[in-house]
């Protein structure tokens, strides 16, 4: 390696390793904080590491304070994915697949739904909601999540499966499979990876979403992104305890990142390069 | 072959979504409009809440008055907040993430690792990333940090809170202002086809910029369009009184946490941008003598234009939209960072029904603008 070659690699290094550095403070200074109490969050203190042994207080005390609405984030988020994973599924199987009249002005409209500003809809998704008996708890949230997800779920399974040749689906045709036999023995059977990256997509994406959390439930029935931003937002804020509740809220999707980092990417990558 | 039968089956099956999608997105985008042109809420005689709600139209009366009532200078202050924002978290986002794609596709070792730190800010919520930001934005937060690392003097800007305003314009100058952006783009485009050589496209782009500095020079929107339209007064201006708005200091610190989010998103883009160009390709630049830099110049750039494109419109569209971030980091009241989204919940929250639909309405044309010709060219390009 000559002499300005190691220059240039110690420069890469020297860069990344600061980069790193400064996208992880955020992260050293949210556990530190949610590690200690108040008297050790002064001036002076605050960037200090916690004394040992660590004390757990803050988690106890937001375990207690976000435990509810914890629980309303699970059954939403397990619900309205898996809902929502299979909807798109059976989109992207017949928009991939079929010939339907009216596709080609279709799809577009539908994909327009998944860059809409949600505040254009809420005021008659709120009178409908109402109608319905469904404004306020996390059934009605589901189902909100399951319509407006349609656009994403469907053009991920969609790019999925046109994918799949379509020799295999004339083959089981001409067998004299149909619609669901095709599906059921062919498509689905292929489509674990599609369902992996829609399910983890919309899995972090409804775990995160506030909008609809904060306009279209009340209290008690809220998912733990509003009272983390009403405690956040508010007066006289215990930084301590709100940044123990940011790692609860952080952790689910943190985990399924790291865990499946790749099919996230692939999510995230869907949602802005088509074809 | 499969049977008309099946294809029967496969268009009942799509009919649900599409009825979802047509009522949930299109009737009630259509339905907001109307609200927007109502009264609704905006009666003190007629409750918003009452059984009986009377809702009158009232044409663009409510539109008219966020551009052009004194009351409504909030509203003002968020479209600008929105457009400073928009700018900067963009701009921000391309150049870090454009950055860091780069310095990972050095062959460096441990490139997973860097790539989940860069990207996991992307995995949270905007609510947990506001909650941590306005800590680190704290006085204990990073303004300590000089002084806790190299014991230099604390940092002492009021990132949240300050009043400071720069860059000041008056709003009654926004309309001159849009019509200059209007002909720079106009003479950019007519730079473009003269670049080409598409002389016909060229003298319609240059013939319509004409139109509008002759329009403007002997001042035919502010004697017959704005009165006609009501949004002047007897000075001709649109609002009584000046009214000064600017770049809000404060919003930086909400600016640099979005970007913290944000930016790996951006750089995962630029890299699977890179990563899409043929290694043969830059080898074969290397053979002919190019330097490694010259292989990004002429090479590398100008095959990512599209993923840029991708990256500045997907980041536009989310800035405009942004409401979590905001409504985490400095609440759902101030007055320095508002922003439209904050406006319509605002709105939403004290019954306003009309004026929040004729804000989020005017949200919806801003993002249609900007995504409607990319959905459309993306679609058009991958069928071609």
């Amino acid at each position: 390696m000559t002499a300005k070659k190691l220059i240039n690699r110690t420069i890469i290094y020297a860069l990344l390793i600061l980069m790193a550095a400064i996208f992880l403070i955020p992260v050293y200074m949210t556990t530190v904080t949610a590690l200690k109490t108040r008297d050790e969050t002064t001036l002076a203190t605050a960037w200090n590491p916690p004394d040992l042994p660590l004390n757990f207080s803050k988690f106890q005390e937001a375990f207690e304070y976000f435990g509810p609405s914890l629980g309303n984030s699970f059954a939403l988020v397990g619900t309205a994915t898996i809902l929502s994973a299979l909807l798109g599924s059976i989109n992207g199987y017949v928009l991939a697949k079929w010939r339907i009249p009216g596709e080609r002005f279709l799809f577009p409209l539908m994909l327009f739904g998944m860059f809409l500003p949600y505040q254009a809809i809420l005021i008659p998704l709120f009178e409908f909601m109402s109608d319905l008996g469904l404004y306020g708890g996390i059934p009605g949230l589901v189902l909100i999540h399951v319509v407006y997800g349609i656009p994403i779920t469907t053009l991920i399974f969609r790019n999925f499966y046109v994918e799949i040749p379509d020799e295999m689906l004339e083959a089981a045709a001409i067998d004299g499979a149909g619609f669901w036999q095709i599906y059921t023995d062919i498509v689905f059977p292929l489509s674990l990876p599609g369902f992996v990256v829609v399910i983890i997509w919309q899995f972090t994406q409804i775990w995160n979403d506030f909008l609809f959390a904060i306009f279209m439930t009340t209290e008690g029935n809220q998912p733990i992104t509003v009272p983390l931003a009403e405690l956040s937002g508010g007066e006289a804020v215990d930084y301590n305890l709100t940044m123990a509740g940011a790692i609860l809220a952080a952790l689910p999707p943190l985990l399924v990142y790291i865990v499946m980092g790749r099919y996230f990417i692939r999510g995230l990558l869907a949602g802005s390069i088509k074809g | 072959m499969r049977s008309r039968n099946d294809r029967i089956i496969a268009g009942i099956m799509l009919l649900p979504s599409v009825i979802l999608i047509l009522v949930f997105v299109y009737g009630f985008i259509f339905q907001t409009i109307r609200t927007s042109m109502t009264d609704w809420g905006e009666n003190l005689d007629n409750p918003a809440m009452a059984l009986q709600v009377e809702k009158n139209f009232v044409g663009l009366e409510n539109y008219r008055e966020l551009m052009t009532d004194p009351m409504q200078f909030e509203f003002r202050t968020s479209m600008v907040n929105t457009f400073f924002f928009t700018i900067l978290f963009v701009v921000g986002c391309v150049f870090v993430g454009f950055m860091l794609a780069l310095l990972l596709d050095m062959n460096v070792k441990f490139e997973g690792v860097f790539r989940t730190i860069f990207l996991f800010p992307m995995a949270l919520s905007l609510v947990v990333t506001g909650t941590i930001w306005r800590w680190l934005l704290q006085p204990e937060g990073l303004n300590a940090l000089p002084n806790r690392l190299f014991g230099l003097e604390p940092y002492t800007f009021n990132w949240l809170s300050s009043r400071k305003r720069v860059l000041e314009f008056d709003w009654n100058d926004v309309p001159m202002y849009l019509t200059y952006i209007g002909l720079f783009i106009l003479a950019i485009l007519a730079f473009n086809y003269f670049a080409k050589r598409r002389w016909r496209s060229m003298g319609i782009v240059a013939g319509l910029g004409g139109i509008l500095v002759f329009l403007y020079a002997v001042g035919f929107w502010e004697n017959n369009i704005w009165p006609q339209l009501g949004i002047t007064n007897r000075e001709g201006t649109f609002i009584p009184t000046p009214e000064p708005k600017g770049y809000q200091v404060a919003l930086s610190g909400i600016v640099i946490a979005a970007i913290w989010q944000m930016a790996g998103y951006t750089m995962a883009m630029f890299l699977a941008g890179i990563r899409g160009i043929s290694e043969e390709l830059r080898e074969a630049a290397r053979v002919d003598g190019c330097s490694e830099f010259g292989v990004y110049w002429r090479i590398v750039l100008p095959q990512l234009t599209p993923v840029a494109i991708s990256a500045v419109i997907v980041l536009g569209h989310i800035s405009l939209k942004i409401f979590d971030l905001v409504f985490a980091m400095t609440g759902r009241q101030n007055f320095q960072t508002i922003v439209p989204g904050i406006m319509v919940y605002g709105a939403f929250d004290t019954n306003r029904y009309a004026t929040a639909s004729a804000i989020a309405v005017i949200m919806l044309v801003l993002v249609s603008l900007v995504i409607v010709p990319y959905l459309w060219t993306q679609l058009r390009s991958r069928e071609s």
